[in-house]
């Protein structure tokens, strides 16, 4: 047996493949790819496309469930809302071209997710944002683009941006984590696969021209950012929203037609990935002509246009003989379409230019890149939480004014106000406070939705951390009246090839399916994004968990702010000495230390059915999420929201714990309730059947915020800094 | 809306066709035709269907452009004035009160005169502008019909989300049947959105229209 073909280095690095990998290619091949074939392998085999450094672990995660309609694997997860109605979502990264270029890396990644949500032929209602930056006014820059870009893009698709998450921390200086989810409806009988199946169909490609833009875009998103990054600012793309609106709204007319029997999304890898996914998924061949692909630009090559990310093209599986009918659908919305190749049935992507042999690959070969595993080491343990040592807290109104003033935890209002978020008609609860509801036009269900991650907690613990941000998000969903259906997850990491960034992988896996399995929320689909990294310095592991819940009946969302004078407040659920990785410590004592707040996932669940039970038997006024900030920070938010003021005895501790830990500890499996007098019984006797404590804390009204002898703030005097905290 | 909360009939019409289909009132929404890439609504006011739009207001029939739709009935000179960039230079999404100048048109007949209107705004390029003679002759035919107000119905700077010239929300032609508005009504026509003083204005067409009919 000869050795394999030496290969130079350079063209393997242009392609983000390792010798290794280029053996194992030649071997499972039979002889060494050309250049576009090894340019295809290249973007198929990134981690970007293949997940071949998380996926070992991926396989932990629970996916079933009984109103699960589509797990992983497809452009976006699935799950039955009843009513015949189904609900596909999804989340994904664009942290790299959003590092790069703020404006177009973030509305193109929105652009991104609305058509993995449209492929499966659902009609978007609700696009969420997670977005984390370096300190301000460093990150300004980033910020302001980012937010620009996400309003620019999906404002003007027509979509609603309804909610997200936005953190500032040193960790995202340099690489800023920008995550886009979004959730579509569509009729249950109506939900597309794409799987090209049937030998002999036509593969039609939609909406934009090819151009040279973003070639390589996945293989870069697998790399570190260094020096170097802003040399490849072409592999950005450009959005064009108007264009997808069309592609959208002509997809949507399509859906209930049998003559289109699939749509992909032309995402990262461009055509090779479409294509190849769909031949994978059905288990057949293709064979393209790129010749038949309409240019932006001459003299391109097939490895360019096999490359290419352009954005807002689709490709339709169309049934053989039924092309004109489709095509002149798509010339009504002034949509380009053209037959660029077919179904076939021998497993090999095919790729020929006007008759000319360019490639042919198992397909196998191109959707199943090998496995890669990584050495792991724990990360080094975390400054201990010498509690002691912390001086006693003696003015909490000035702290509580500190923490609302901090960017973390200060008003959204600033971001919000500039996505479009009632678009649609549909938009119940709008963003700003625990979970989005969205209505389904024409029933009386409702969605909530939501996005949470804390990569502080996993820098202390990354187990636990992720633990806690899927209980987070199943929070927000109770308080709004939902219960949790499924969820979607975004690993943000850094560069893996470190072993203790490895090791947070496996960690934040681990603690996700744990979680899921406590909760029983099953992950129908996700994304990784790692090598977050600049020059040695990588973001903390932060997985965002975008999650849905349903209502079945909108009359019973729950708005977060307090409700009317002379409601009662009460907090539900116990709070723990609870202080490690608090915002408090950031903000009042410089600290990022300790453990992250201890998490029991069956108390947890135990807090959501009360509340659901409350609310159910219309006990509830309004429900509120604990989570950073604590106790008095999410008073706080809902006197500003509803311009209520708050007045209750002084909190205090109880068995030698500290004041601030319970003001301002950050203990999950809490809600802040409101409900009016006569119902606190009900809602008493309520808790004990459900093992929960419930403590009252006072009466909703007035212009003060007040806590006896302990605290008394006016409302402006809190509005302040609050609605200052991001300018 | 149209057909769900009000209940009457819907006709959408393409930008490609060249019939009104019997409508009493053409409604053009909001949106971001050709993705207001030029200028808002430049691209939009050469559709094919602008040409029936401009005949059967001259017959004095019902249009009334909302958010986008205002801003081509003003590049379509149907509706004197530009919307130009927000003064912040930020798109805003956000609640507006308006105060209702004109009560006596057909798409504010359910409205008193001086009434406060809660409806949102949902818009990058809504700031009115117009030059000092056609600003003024608009005040003296009383063609403002919505002013941006503080939640007191007090007409300040600090309520004019946009930098709108004289706080000008909405316009009406001087026939009283072009009616142009940046803020979005049908965005609250039900309760459960937050609002339903937009179904004001949509019933008070319905009723206009009745009374033609039943003349």
């Amino acid at each position: 047996m000869s050795a394999p073909p030496a290969i130079d280095e350079r063209r393997l690095r242009e392609v983000a493949l390792t010798q290794d990998e280029y053996r194992l290619i030649v071997e499972r091949l039979g002889r060494a790819p050309n250049r576009v074939e090894l340019g295809m392998l290249g973007v198929l085999w990134s981690e970007h496309c293949s997940y071949k450094t998380s996926r070992p672990f991926l396989g932990q995660l629970p996916s079933g469930g009984a109103h699960v309609l589509q797990g992983p694997g497809e452009n976006a997860g699935v799950v039955d809302v009843g009513g015949g109605w189904a609900c596909a979502f999804k989340i994904e990264s664009h942290n790299h071209p959003s590092a790069i270029e703020p404006y177009q890396g973030a509305a193109t990644g929105v652009g991104g997710i609305l058509r993995d949500v449209i492929a499966m032929g659902a009609r978007p209602v609700a696009i969420l944002d997670s977005l984390r930056f370096g300190p301000l006014p460093e990150s300004r820059r980033h910020l302001e683009g980012v937010v620009a870009g996400i309003g620019g893009y999906g404002n003007c698709v027509g979509v609603p941006t309804v909610g997200g998450e936005l953190w500032f921390e040193e960790c995202y200086a340099r690489n800023p984590l920008v995550n886009a989810m979004c959730v579509g409806l569509v009729r249950v009988d109506h939900l597309k696969r794409a799987g090209a199946q049937g030998t002999g169909n036509r593969l039609l490609l939609v909406g934009a021209d090819t151009g040279r833009d973003g070639i390589h875009g996945a293989s870069f998103a697998s790399l570190e950012l260094d020096g170097s990054s802003e040399e490849r600012r072409p592999a950005v793309q450009v959005g064009n929203p108007f264009l997808e609106k069309c592609l959208l709204e002509a997809c949507m007319d399509l859906v209930e037609s049998d003559a289109v029997l699939a749509i992909q999304d032309l995402g990262a890898a461009g055509l090779t990935s479409a294509v190849a996914e769909c031949a994978a998924r059905a288990g057949k061949g293709a064979r393209i002509d790129v010749s038949l692909v309409p240019r932006r630009e001459r003299g391109m090559t097939a490895y360019e246009v096999m490359l290419s990310e352009s954005q807002e093209r689709m490709l339709v599986v169309v049934a053989r003989g039924r092309e004109a009918e489709v095509q002149s659908h798509f010339e009504n919305w002034d949509l380009t379409s053209e037959v660029i190749g077919e179904v076939t049935d021998d497993g090999h992507l095919e790729v020929v230019d006007a008759g000319v042999g360019e490639a042919r690959l198992p397909v196998e070969l191109l959707t199943e890149a090998p496995v890669r595993r990584l050495p792991a080491r724990p990360a080094a343990a975390p400054a201990r939480l010498e509690l002691a040592r912390l001086p006693d807290l003696d003015d909490p109104g000035a702290v509580l004014l500190k923490l609302l003033g901090s960017p973390n935890l200060g008003s959204r209002r600033p971001v919000i106000r500039r996505y479009d978020h009632m678009v649609g008609d549909a938009t119940l609860i709008p963003p700003g406070g625990d979970a989005a509801v969205i209505r389904i036009k024409g029933t009386r269900r409702a969605l909530a939705v939501t996005t949470d991650g804390s990569g502080r907690y996993c820098r202390l613990d990354p187990q636990r951390g992720a633990q806690l941000a899927v209980a987070e998000a199943a929070r927000n969903l109770v308080a709004a009246g939902a219960r949790p259906l499924a969820l979607t997850d975004c690993l943000n990491l850094a560069n893996p090839e470190r072993p203790e960034v490895y090791w947070q992988l496996e960690q934040v896996v681990a603690g996700i399916a744990v979680a899921c399995r406590a909760l029983e929320i099953p992950v129908v689909s996700g994304n990784v994004s790692l090598y977050n990294e600049s020059e040695g310095v990588g973001v903390w592991p932060t997985p965002v968990i975008g999650m849905v819940g349903l209502l079945e009946d909108y009359e019973k969302r729950l708005p977060a702010p307090f409700q009317a004078d002379g409601d009662f407040v009460l907090l539900a659920g116990g709070t723990g000495d609870d202080l490690g990785g608090s915002e408090y410590l950031k903000v009042v004592h410089g600290l990022v230390a300790g453990a992250p707040p201890e998490l029991d996932l069956k108390r947890e669940l135990a807090v959501h059915e009360f509340v659901r039970a409350a609310n159910a038997g219309g006990l509830l006024r309004s429900a509120h999420d604990l989570a950073e900030g604590g106790l008095l920070v999410a008073l706080a938010e809902c006197s500003l929201w509803s311009g209520l003021g708050f007045r209750g005895p002084a909190l205090r501790p109880e068995g030698g714990r500290r004041l601030d830990s319970l003001l301002f500890g950050e203990s999950p499996s809490r809600f802040l309730l409101s409900c009016g007098s006569r119902a606190v019984p009900e809602l008493q006797t309520l808790s004990r059947r459900h093992h929960v404590e419930l403590q009252l804390l006072g009466l909703a009204g007035g212009d003060q915020f007040e806590l006896e002898g302990q605290l008394r703030l006016s409302l402006p005097e809190m509005r302040g800094p609050y609605e200052g905290a991001l300018t | 809306m149209v057909d769900q909360v009000l209940e009457q009939e819907l006709r959408y019409l393409w930008h490609k066709d060249r019939s009104l289909k019997g409508s009493d009132c053409v409604i053009l929404p909001g949106g971001f035709s050709y993705g207001d890439y030029l200028r808002t609504g430049a691209i939009a006011r050469f559709s094919p269907i602008m040409e029936q739009v401009y005949d059967f207001a001259e017959r004095g029939g019902l249009v009334w452009g909302i958010c986008n739709g205002f801003q081509v009935l003003c590049e379509a000179g149907l509706l004197p004035g530009a919307l130009l960039r927000n003064s912040t230079l930020e798109f805003r999404c956000q609640w507006t009160h308006l105060v209702v100048e004109r009560a006596d048109l057909a798409f504010t007949g359910l409205c008193q005169r001086s009434e406060l209107l809660r409806i949102p705004i949902s818009h990058g390029e809504g700031s009115y502008f117009a030059d000092p003679a056609t600003l003024s002759r608009l005040e003296q035919n009383g063609q403002v019909v919505f002013r941006y107000s503080d939640p007191d119905g007090r007409v300040t700077a600090e309520a004019n989300p946009n930098g709108s010239l004289h706080n000008v929300a909405g316009i009406v032609n001087r026939r009283g049947n072009v009616l142009g508005m940046m803020p979005h009504p049908e965005r609250c026509a039900e309760a459960e959105l937050g609002g339903t003083d937009g179904l004001k204005l949509f019933r008070s067409v319905v009723e206009s229209a009745m009374r033609v009919l039943t003349a």
